[in-house]
């Protein structure tokens, strides 16, 4: 890694009143595609700044003077420098990634910037991509790309100007560099702030030149990640660190069949159980409010609550696959795509193969648990919490409090994961419902249990795939039938009409890598009985699966090797075909392996970016799977802090992992069979082998990277199964008792739907004692 | 009352025996590095140190600390090894959301203490009560070695 530099994300000196001088300064604007229009800051943004330390600094009335051209860029006359990053951070590096895109065309250097969250305010930190200001889909990096560079060389230009027209010289004879502006033949020199009064009263330009990328001094270098260094002393402040005063703290229970109710609660001993305040009903949930968390715990484990479960008493997981499988059959499909004679190719194919996929329900469980502080005042709503949809969260809430949306205040905070949990804002708007019965600042926080169980969750699928060979083996026809609900009709204000496509249910298998002579993709739509949205990967990561091991299968079919199968059907496609020679090279495809070890391969195109990967597994008689090595190429064209890219990869790739091996989400009775770690499992230090992340050096335009791991992880690792066994597992998560050989004596400690506990009883002692 | 000493101060707490030591240190003392993640030590987000060894506060009852030194990510820095694997932790980026880190670094830190040159076995015995759902095991274990040597 370079030689790192550093800026702190706490410490801004940024206050309400600066930043409504900011506005006030001048007419500077910076209007980039959908980011950057002015517009009068909502009180409501105001606070979250402040939160983030401008706190008293403006008792003494002293008002900001200082140059802000649009929403990203403050600098002050005491040559201090804030960036306001859009995106949300929630382990992807992206305060670094945007920061760093300013940054480079400002010509400052990380190390002299301080970099905040944006408040919610869509007229300016509109996500381009995503058409609202959320973080998700791996979107950050491309929809930031171009406004942020031009963000930081319009302030460039202008601040250069300022300093030009002070000498009274050519502006074309200035430079800029580590916010200090040099009149190159006489060596005079300025600091941005020295300039910002006449930098404010100069016209924005419109379009700002743009630095060629061989002139980058920060994109395209590993760089220490901005807010770091509070993560490993504690500083961090996620949203469940808030602290307000006067703040009680509660827990919460909802009723554990979605779709229920609160029939009744007899609450008269947790009113009784020691710091207990309050205990407060909603529609479907009851909350204890304590002077501690505990208290409120304890509280809550003493209601006696009474629920009308609803209709969704009766939901089981065998129920809704069998639904899954019938609409599959039976159902109505939307078209996707279809491209030549699919019939006639079938039926002319020399070889037909065919299989179906299964894909469980998914949770999220962040690290940090579902909370939010809400403090209900009369006239206004106030909320920390950590989102990646502020606004659409600020909305909810004052929908939920009867207020104005400009009365809603919103602090946004680090978030403590997302993986698409925090796209929804239901837990907000459950808080606000709780806290509008009380008169003081509650914080409200799930239990594990509850974070589990109430989830919004990635739904199951069930996909049935074919595919005719030609004589030599390849494919002449591919049909991909998906069957599932709509995430986007669960999403988006007014749902997805019936008969429509959801893009996301097809995603990563309308479109392949891969070049086929006819092909047809469709969707029955399926919609289960409980909720359901975005998770990590999103339709990739179940498409993904699904394509990339019936490739496999068909590589076995045709008696090829699966990374020659695959090289014959890229040769339209220069960038996906490197990727997978990169890393079938880097992994020693095709060096001899012990007895029950394989090697799997899968490649996709997905986010914008190119990615394969070749992980190698052992499988023991007892069905146990070890890892033991991965190996990862991506080419996301230009990377812009390559080390944020292979700290994804490698986390993305151990996400999907813990969800190929472990995860599944199943239902009895209307309820969530799992609740916390140990049956809702996680891959864990001991489980992981070493990984090697190779980043292909290009030129093209950047494309996402978070997600893309995880696509890449189900697939390499069952084609690695079969490598070991000859057993196709086509379920996910992959059951070891599948693969456990004929007269092994071993049996092999199973609970819970998932069936893979550890074994090792050292394990649980570990995990208690920490020894 | 019960009497606490965290990071070298001296804590007077009014709270039930059984209240686990996490929720001390979070709602009442006012620490909060350190982290609740599943409250029934199943992840180590909630790690801190009671005369250096390493626990998970969330199923601790305070009262059963007794005059123990707490140790918190606050405070684990000013240890020699807390101070290289905090060190170790920037210059590798182990970190991404950050939320299981606070765990992480007291497991990391406590293991330094006791062994200084530990291996991959060793590194995975005492690190794996600790979950992290971003996956930053890889850079962990780096990490740990990389203090190791510092």
């Amino acid at each position: 890694m370079d030689k790192p530099t550093y800026a702190r994300v706490d410490g801004a000196t940024l206050s309400p009143s600066t930043r409504r001088r900011f506005l006030q300064g001048g007419a500077l604007l910076i209007a980039f595609a959908a980011m950057g229009r002015r517009k009068a800051w909502a009180a409501g943004e105001e606070p979250s700044l402040r939160m983030l330390g401008a706190g008293d600094a403006d008792k003494d009335g002293a008002a900001f003077q200082g140059f802000a051209p649009g929403g990203f860029i403050r600098i002050g006359r005491d040559n201090s420098i804030t960036l306001i990053v859009p995106s949300v951070e929630m382990g992807q590096g992206i305060y670094t990634g945007e920061a760093m895109l300013i940054a480079e065309e400002l010509e400052v250097g990380l190390d002299q910037v301080q970099v905040v969250p944006a408040p919610p305010n869509e007229e300016l930190y509109q996500q381009p991509l995503l058409k609202s200001q959320s973080t998700g889909g791996s979107t950050s990096i491309r929809g930031a790309w171009v406004p942020l560079r031009q963000a930081g060389a319009a302030a460039r230009q202008m601040l250069i100007g300022a300093a030009a027209a002070q000498w009274g010289v050519d502006p074309a004879e200035c430079a800029a560099q580590r916010a200090i502006i040099t009149h190159r033949p006489t060596g005079r020199t300025a600091t941005y702030g020295e300039v910002v009064d006449g930098a404010s009263r100069l016209p924005v330009p419109k379009d700002p030149p743009l630095k060629d990328p061989r002139d980058f001094k920060l994109i395209g270098r590993s760089v220490r990640r901005v807010e770091t260094p509070s993560k490993v002393n504690g500083t961090a402040v996620f949203g469940i660190d808030v602290q307000v005063p006067g703040m009680k703290v509660a827990t919460v229970t909802a009723c554990p069949v979605f779709g229920g109710k609160v029939a009744s609660v007899d609450d008269r001993a947790a009113r009784a159980v020691p710091g207990v305040r309050d205990v407060v009903r909603i529609d479907n949930a009851v909350a204890v409010v304590g002077d501690h968390f505990w208290a409120a715990r304890k509280g809550l484990e003493a209601l006696d609550i009474t629920w009308d479960y609803g209709p969704n008493a009766g939901t089981s997981s065998n129920g809704i696959w069998a639904d899954l499988k019938a609409r599959s059959e039976t159902g109505q499909p939307v078209q996707a795509r279809r491209d030549g004679d699919v019939d006639g190719a079938m039926k002319a194919a020399s070889k037909r193969v065919e299989a179906v996929y299964q894909l469980p329900f998914l949770a999220h469980a962040t690290m940090e648990p579902i909370n939010t502080t809400v403090h209900v005042r009369p006239d206004a709503c106030e909320i920390w919490v950590g989102t990646q949809v502020p606004t659409a969260a600020q909305g909810l809430a004052a929908k939920e409090a009867g207020l104005p949306v400009e009365k809603v205040i919103l602090h946004n905070h680090l978030l403590g994961g997302g993986f698409g949990r925090r796209l929804e804002a239901d837990s907000i708007g459950q808080a606000v419902a709780i806290a509008k019965q009380v008169d003081y600042p509650v914080k409200i926080i799930w239990t594990r249990e509850e974070d589990i169980r109430r989830d919004i969750f990635r739904p199951a699928y069930y996909d049935r795939i074919a595919a005719g060979l030609g004589p030599d083996g390849l494919p002449t026809v591919w049909t991909d039938r998906v069957t599932g609900g709509s995430v986007m009709g669960h999403y988006f204000p007014g749902g997805l009409e019936q008969g429509k496509l959801d893009d996301d249910a097809v995603e990563g298998a309308k479109e392949t890598p891969y070049r086929f002579p006819a092909v047809q993709v469709d969707w029955v739509r399926a919609d289960p009985p409980v909720p359901i949205t975005w998770w990590r990967g999103v339709g990739p990561t179940h498409n993904v699966f699904v394509v990339e091991s019936f490739m496999d299968e068909l590589a076995h079919a045709a008696g090829k090797d699966p990374v020659d199968y695959r090289r014959a059907l890229l040769q339209h496609n220069p960038r996906s075909l490197a990727v997978l020679n990169l890393a079938v090279e880097k992994a020693g495809w095709g060096n001899p392996l012990p007895g029950g070890s394989g090697r799997g391969v899968s490649l996709h195109d997905s986010f914008g970016s190119h990615v394969a990967v070749v992980i190698e597994a052992a499988v023991d008689p007892a069905g146990l799977i070890g890892l033991k090595r991965i190996v990862a190429a991506i080419d996301c064209g230009l990377a812009i802090n390559p080390d944020s890219v292979k700290a994804q990869l490698e986390g993305g790739i151990l996400f999907g992992l813990s969800a190929a091996l472990y995860s599944g989400i199943t239902f009895a009775g209307g309820r969530v069979e799992q609740s916390n770690f140990h049956d809702y499992r996680n891959l864990r230090i001991n489980e992981t082998p070493p990984i090697e992340v190779h980043v292909v050096q290009s030129a093209e335009g950047p494309g996402g990277v978070g997600e893309t791991g995880t696509v890449s992880a189900a697939p390499a690792l069952g084609n690695a199964i079969f490598a070991a066994t000859g057993k196709r597992l086509r379920s996910l998560p992959f059951r070891r008792e599948e693969l456990r050989s004929q007269g092994s004596g071993r049996d092999v400690l199973s609970k819970g739907p998932a069936g893979r506990e550890p074994a090792d009883n050292d394990l649980t002692r570990l995990a208690r004692t920490g020894e | 009352m019960i009497t606490l000493n965290v990071n070298g101060e001296t804590h007077r707490v009014d709270v039930p025996p059984d209240m686990p030591l996490l929720w001390v240190l979070r709602d009442v003392v006012g620490l909060n590095g350190t982290k609740f993640g599943c409250g029934i030590a199943q992840c180590g987000a909630c790690t801190v140190h009671l005369d250096g060894k390493p626990v998970r506060s969330c199923i601790l009852p305070v009262a059963s600390v007794g005059a123990r030194a707490v140790t918190t990510v606050e405070a684990v820095g000013q240890s020699p090894s807390g101070k290289k694997i905090q060190e170790a932790w920037l210059a590798l980026e182990v970190v991404q959301c950050g939320y299981c880190q606070s765990g992480q670094v007291m497991s990391a830190a406590a293991l330094l203490a006791r062994n200084p040159n530990p291996s991959d076995a060793d590194i995975d015995a005492a690190m794996a009560g600790n979950i992290c759902r971003c996956g930053t095991y890889s850079r962990i274990r780096a990490a740990i070695k990389q203090a190791s040597q510092a």
